[in-house]
């Protein structure tokens, strides 16, 4: 008796503190998102539920160059980012996951090491490189150092995928006659595709949501990326504050995000070596 | 087709493990060669090498006359079967059986054919499009060994490939691989940890210690003339039985009495002169109930008295286990044995003795019965060095007391490891 009444004070305390932690998250978002709906006059009324909707700061945003530029920057530069990122991050991990080689230690030290490195302490010599180079305001001055943070990311999660894949199904593949590179490309990463997709995920995020460098790196609309963007949005006279449609740009940046979360949730968990060696 | 040639391969890991040392076996094509040891004696390190899959360390590898040390598994032309299958899980029967020949870049028209030929035989025709994870594991062997047979390769390479099938199926896979063989002819190696798949399946065994090849011989060649202590010990099931013996002027004296030495092992032991300790092997089958044993055939035996601590009785057959003073059997394979098997009595004095006796014998648990043991199938061995002194010594031959002739090549310690005694030409075919 006494341990029922335990645990189900238990859930109860769990219950009401996850409650706790998700009103605190969410709380803030739900506050964005009512304010993309009110009008600009409206901005500074505390009530949380608009009390006149209108869809005017969306249609707002979504008809300027202001902020479609910037988004379709962003798209751009997190795809192409992503897929560098991966690619070159599986051929690592690969290497980290089933090679012995010397330096391997000191690889995994370096990846680890760029993970850890503040940004911030990076941002002053990287602008006087880009400048020097032409990189500066250009997609590939923000593609390169994504790549590079992205990078330590993906090998982790991809070794980590690597090492669940049976050794033998390569050592299979060779005597099949494959080559190491076919042995790779049609067995390991295929079934190394979950891990993949979620690392892909990872890095796509962590380039859309990126902001340091996006505004340190860029001066116009031509590789401008969204979070970036709103900093320079203008209210519609000059006394306005453009309150209303950062708010609506803000909804807008995050719902790819929640999409992305909710369609490959499933996939990040599911397993596909199910099957390969003795059930 | 090829025949397979291994000559003083020798394998050490980058950490410095000798896992092969100096193996030489000559596998003739359409052969079918076992490798069987106890567990990390190399034999996987072994069959890596082969398959191209393992460096080679030392010495050459010649396949169907090439040496091919160099070369690629791609370029050996040799299909392996893993132990725990390794079929592609994202492919389906089909495709797994497929992947070599579309490597190959066969034509589609012709690996369906293959494929489907190839699953009419294993009986697998149904589940082509299904993917592994959806069959039995007997279903995943077969799509394993199918995998293997449609690429008709030169030699097929198995690596325990039974063991994790329970011992219904693994009965049946058995006469299914046998089968098998037969039909494509085809040299194969097979590596195995169970006696009964070792001493069925092949033309020859090659049994393995520690990196080093012990004997390769015909099944029951190595059933009846083991060539050391360890390969005596490791092969038959239940394993022979092994007590401390001095030797005398005219017999062995051991716990269960005085063996007679006989004309061949009189010659061999009275060089050494007496005084010398042995070690007697004796299989279970060379017991017999004392008063079932005829007699004329008696003085060719010792009979000795037993308490009987436990009788199994199997129909067609009785063992009795009785525990007898072995005096000391203190020798490296015999721990080594005991180890691998997962006993722990041998070297203490006293081990428990099996026989095997006739089902008509009224002998019953607890008795203190009169057993015979046959003198004329002993086998002697050298603890120092572990060799049959039955066979006669390296060099004179043995004379013609036990089946066929000549000394059975064996490499018995580290010590030898030197000499190129591990080699055996193939038998004709
Ligand atoms: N990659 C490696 N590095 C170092 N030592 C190794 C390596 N692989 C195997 N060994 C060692 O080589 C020896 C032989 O190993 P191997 O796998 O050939 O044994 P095995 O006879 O197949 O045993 P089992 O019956 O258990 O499969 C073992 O002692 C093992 O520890
Ligand atoms: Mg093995």
């Amino acid at each position: 008796m006494a341990a029922v009444t335990t645990t189900s004070r238990q859930k109860l305390g769990w219950g009401a503190t996850n409650l706790v932690v998700i009103a605190l998250a969410l709380i803030p978002v739900l506050w964005l998102a009512s304010l993309s709906f009110k009008t600009p006059t409206a901005i500074l009324d505390p009530s949380f539920v608009p009390a006149q909707w209108t869809w005017g700061n969306y249609t707002q945003i979504l008809s300027t160059t202001q902020f479609i530029r910037p988004l379709i920057n962003s798209i751009g530069i997190g795809l192409i980012a992503t897929l560098i990122a991966v690619v070159l991050a599986s051929m690592a991990a690969y290497a980290v996951a089933r090679l012995r080689f010397p330096g391997k230690g000191v690889l995994i030290g370096m990846a680890l090491l760029i993970a850890m490195f503040p940004a911030i302490s990076l941002v002053t010599p990287m602008f006087s490189i880009e400048r020097a180079i032409g990189l500066f305001n250009t997609w590939p001055g923000l593609i390169i150092p994504y790549v590079a943070f992205g990078l330590p990311l993906g090998i982790y999660t991809l070794s980590a995928f690597f090492r669940e894949i049976p050794w033998e199904l390569e050592k299979a593949a060779k005597v099949d006659g494959a080559t190491p590179f076919q042995a790779f490309v049609k067995v390991i990463a295929p079934l190394a595709a979950p891990g993949m997709v979620t690392t892909a995920i990872l890095v796509f995020l962590f380039c859309w949501n990126e902001f340091l460098f996006a505004i340190s790196f860029t001066s116009t609309l031509a590789s401008r990326t969204a979070p970036a963007s709103l900093a320079y949005f203008s209210g519609s006279s000059q006394f306005t504050v453009p309150t209303g449609p950062i708010a609506a740009a803000a909804v807008v940046i995050t719902i790819p995000i929640v999409i992305f979360v909710l369609f490959f949730q499933r996939r990040i968990v599911a397993g596909l070596t199910a099957g390969a060696v003795k059930g | 087709m090829a025949e397979i040639v291994l000559d003083n391969i020798t394998k050490r890991f980058p950490d410095g493990a000798l896992a092969v040392n100096k193996i030489s076996l000559d596998i003739a094509d359409g052969e079918f060669v076992i490798l069987v040891g106890p567990s990390g004696c190399g034999k996987s390190t072994t069959l890596n090498m082969i398959a191209g899959l393992e460096d080679i360390t030392e010495g050459e590898l010649r396949i169907g006359g090439k040496v091919v040390n160099n070369k690629t598994p791609k370029d050996r032309d040799i299909a392996m079967v893993f132990q725990s299958y390794a079929l592609y899980p994202h492919m389906t029967v089909r495709e797994n059986m497929g992947f070599a020949l579309k490597l190959a870049k066969t034509p589609q028209n012709v690996i369906n054919e293959k494929v489907e030929e190839a699953a009419r035989i294993l009986d697998l025709t149904q589940h082509l499009d299904r993917r592994p994870a959806n069959l039995s594991g007997g279903q995943r062997q077969r799509v394993a060994m199918g995998r293997a047979i449609v690429r008709d390769p030169s030699a097929f390479l198995m690596d325990e490939p039974l063991s994790n099938l329970d011992a219904k199926l693994r009965v049946q896979m058995r006469t299914e691989v046998s089968r098998i063989q037969r039909r494509l002819g085809t040299t194969m190696v097979y590596v195995t940890h169970d006696q009964t798949e070792a001493m069925t399946l092949g033309d020859r065994v090659a049994v393995m210690r520690n990196g080093l090849l012990q004997q390769v011989a015909s099944p029951q060649e190595l059933y009846e003339r083991p060539a050391n202590l360890f390969v005596a010990g490791f092969i038959g099931s239940p394993a022979m039985n092994f007590l401390g013996g001095t030797v005398e002027e005219n017999a062995i004296r051991t716990g269960i009495g005085d063996i007679p030495l006989t004309g061949r092992l009189q010659q061999v032991l009275s060089r050494s002169g007496s005084g010398r300790d042995v070690i007697v092997g004796v299989r279970p089958e060379n017991f017999e109930d004392a008063s079932s044993v005829p007699a004329d055939v008696r003085p060719h035996g010792i009979t000795f008295q037993a308490s009987i601590d436990v009788l199994e009785s199997l129909g067609s057959e009785k063992y009795i286990y009785f525990t007898q003073e072995t005096g000391s059997v203190d020798a490296a394979e015999l721990t080594e044995l005991a180890r691998d098997s997962g006993r722990a009595d041998t070297g203490s004095g006293e081990a428990t003795v099996v026989a095997r006796l006739d089902p008509e014998t009224r002998i019953s648990e607890g008795d203190n019965a009169e057993l015979w043991v046959d003198g004329r199938a002993l086998h002697v061995f050298d603890p120092a060095t572990g060799q049959n002194l039955t066979l006669g010594d390296s060099g004179s031959p043995a004379s013609s007391a036990g089946p066929g002739g000549g000394a059975a090549p064996a490499q018995a310690d580290a010590g030898a490891a030197g000499q190129d005694t591990g080699s055996a030409a193939p038998p004709p075919r």
